[in-house]
C-alpha cells in the first residue's frame, strides 16, 4: 500500500473535522442560549484538535516540508477532501443539529474502526478521538429526539433537513480506490453502512421522525469536487494568511 | 544529578493553567520524567485534542523546572493510551471538591455526580459542555446551586 494513500486517507479525515468546525464556529456568539453557544463552540474545538492531530499527521508522511497550517490555510477549494456533508451551511438550528448527527454517528463508529487500525498513528489518534466524538453524538442525538418529538414547528423544521441532508450521507460508506488500498490500515467503510443505519433508525423512531427513503446520493468531496459553499467558506478561514502570508500571532 | 523523584515534586507545585486548583500532576498528564544523557524529558499527555491548554502547561512546566536550575529540558507530547479522567490522584479529586468542582466519577459508572457544595445526589445536567472542554455545567436540586463537573473522559 503506497504512502500517498494514507496521506489522501489523513487528509479526508482532518478535512472533515477542520470544515465542521470552523461551521460551528460560525455560532459562536449566535447560538439560541448561552449553554448551547458553548457546546457549539466546544465541539468546534475538540473537532479543531482533531484536525490538527490528522493534519500533522499527513504533512509528515507526505514529507515535503508543509506542516498544518500550510495544509489548513494555503490549499485551495479542489485540493481539500472533506465530505460534502460538512460544508454544508448552517441554516436554522435543526439544520445544524441535523448535519452534526449524521456526521458524529458515522465519525463515532470510523473512529472506533480505526483504534484498531494497524498504523500506529492513526490508531492513536482516533483512540484518542473517540472518546470526544461519544459526547458529540450523545448531544446530537439528544437533539434529534428534542426537535424531532417536540413541538409542530420544530418536527417540521428537523424533518426538513434530514430529508435536506440526506443525499449527502451516502458518500460516507461509498469506498474509492484510495479507501479500499488501504486495507487494515484504515477501515472498511462499506462494513460501517449497517450500524450506522441502525443508530438512525433508532433515533428517529424515537425523534418520530422519518426516515428519508432511498434515492440519489451526492458525491465528489473526497475526491475534492466541492459545492461553491466551501469556497466562501475558504474565504473567510483563509483570509489571514493569504492577505498576510505567514502572519503569526 | 537531580533525581526524576525530585522533579515530580517539583512539577506538583505547577497548576493546570484553566483550574489551577491541581496541579498538572494531579491531572494524570504527567506521565514521564527521565534524564536522557544530558537532557531531562518529561513526557506530558494532552486533556483534550483541542485544549487550548496543552501549549501553556508544556511552558509553564519547562519555566518551573528551569527554575529549579535544569538547563536542557525537553517537553514530549504522548497520545497514547490516551489520557483518562480516572488517573486523577485522590488529592486532585479533593482539591476539585474543595473549589466547587465536582471531580469526575469513574468512566465506567454513568451516575450523576453528588453536588460539591451539599453534598446532595440530587443533581441534574444542565449541559454536556462548560467553561472548558473537560467541564459539563450542573445544578443541585437540594441546595439549588449550579456547579462546574468535570466529566468522566
Amino acid at each position: 500500500m503506497a504512502a500517498p494513500a494514507v496521506f489522501e486517507f489523513c487528509l479526508r479525515l482532518g478535512d472533515n473535522d477542520l470544515i465542521l468546525s470552523q461551521r460551528l464556529g460560525e455560532w459562536c456568539g449566535r447560538g439560541p442560549v448561552l449553554e448551547e453557544d458553548l457546546a457549539l463552540t466546544n465541539v468546534a474545538l475538540d473537532l479543531l484538535g482533531q484536525a490538527r492531530l490528522w493534519l500533522s499527521h499527513a504533512a509528515s508522511i507526505e514529507g515535503r516540508g508543509r506542516n498544518e497550517d500550510q495544509l489548513a490555510f494555503l490549499r485551495d477549494a479542489g485540493e481539500f477532501r472533506n465530505l460534502l456533508l460538512v460544508e454544508e451551511p448552517n441554516g436554522d438550528y435543526a439544520h445544524t443539529m441535523a448535519r452534526q448527527y449524521y456526521f458524529d454517528a458515522w465519525h463515532l463508529v470510523v473512529l472506533d474502526a480505526l483504534s484498531i487500525a494497524s498504523d500506529a498513528s492513526v490508531r492513536d489518534i482516533a483512540a484518542k478521538a473517540v472518546k470526544e466524538v461519544a459526547y458529540h453524538l450523545q448531544r446530537s442525538r439528544d437533539w434529534m429526539i428534542r426537535l424531532g418529538d417536540g413541538t409542530e414547528e420544530s418536527h417540521r423544521r428537523l424533518q426538513a433537513a434530514a430529508d435536506q441532508l440526506w443525499p449527502y450521507t451516502g458518500e460516507m460508506f461509498a469506498m474509492d480506490e484510495v479507501e479500499a488500498s488501504l486495507g487494515d490500515v484504515g477501515c472498511d467503510l462499506e462494513a460501517l453502512r449497517a450500524p450506522w443505519r441502525e443508530e438512525v433508525q433508532s433515533t428517529f423512531a424515537r425523534a418520530t421522525l422519518a426516515v428519508p427513503a432511498a434515492g440519489w446520493m451526492q458525491r465528489g468531496g473526497k475526491q475534492g469536487v466541492h459545492s461553491e459553499k466551501l469556497g466562501l467558506l475558504l474565504a473567510e478561514m483563509q483570509f489571514l494568511q493569504r492577505a498576510y502570508p505567514g502572519a503569526q500571532w | 544529578m537531580v533525581t526524576p523523584a525530585e522533579v515530580w515534586q517539583w512539577l506538583e507545585a505547577v497548576p493546570d493553567p484553566e483550574v489551577p486548583a491541581i496541579s498538572v500532576v494531579d491531572l494524570g498528564i504527567v506521565r514521564e520524567v527521565t534524564w536522557r544523557g544530558p537532557e531531562l524529558v518529561v513526557t506530558v499527555t494532552p486533556t483534550y485534542s483541542g485544549c487550548p491548554a496543552t501549549a501553556v502547561i508544556a511552558q509553564d512546566i519547562e519555566t518551573a523546572l528551569r527554575g529549579h536550575g535544569i538547563e536542557r529540558v525537553r517537553i514530549e507530547t504522548r497520545l497514547a493510551p490516551a489520557w483518562t479522567t480516572d488517573w486523577l490522584s485522590d488529592q486532585g479529586r479533593e482539591k476539585l471538591r474543595n473549589f466547587g468542582i465536582a471531580p469526575p466519577q469513574l468512566v465506567q459508572l454513568a451516575v450523576p455526580p453528588p453536588c460539591p457544595h451539599c453534598g446532595s445526589g440530587h443533581t441534574e445536567c444542565l449541559s454536556a459542555f462548560g467553561s472548558t472542554p473537560c467541564k459539563a455545567l450542573y445544578r443541585c436540586r437540594a441546595c439549588l446551586e449550579p456547579f462546574d463537573y468535570f466529566k468522566p473522559h
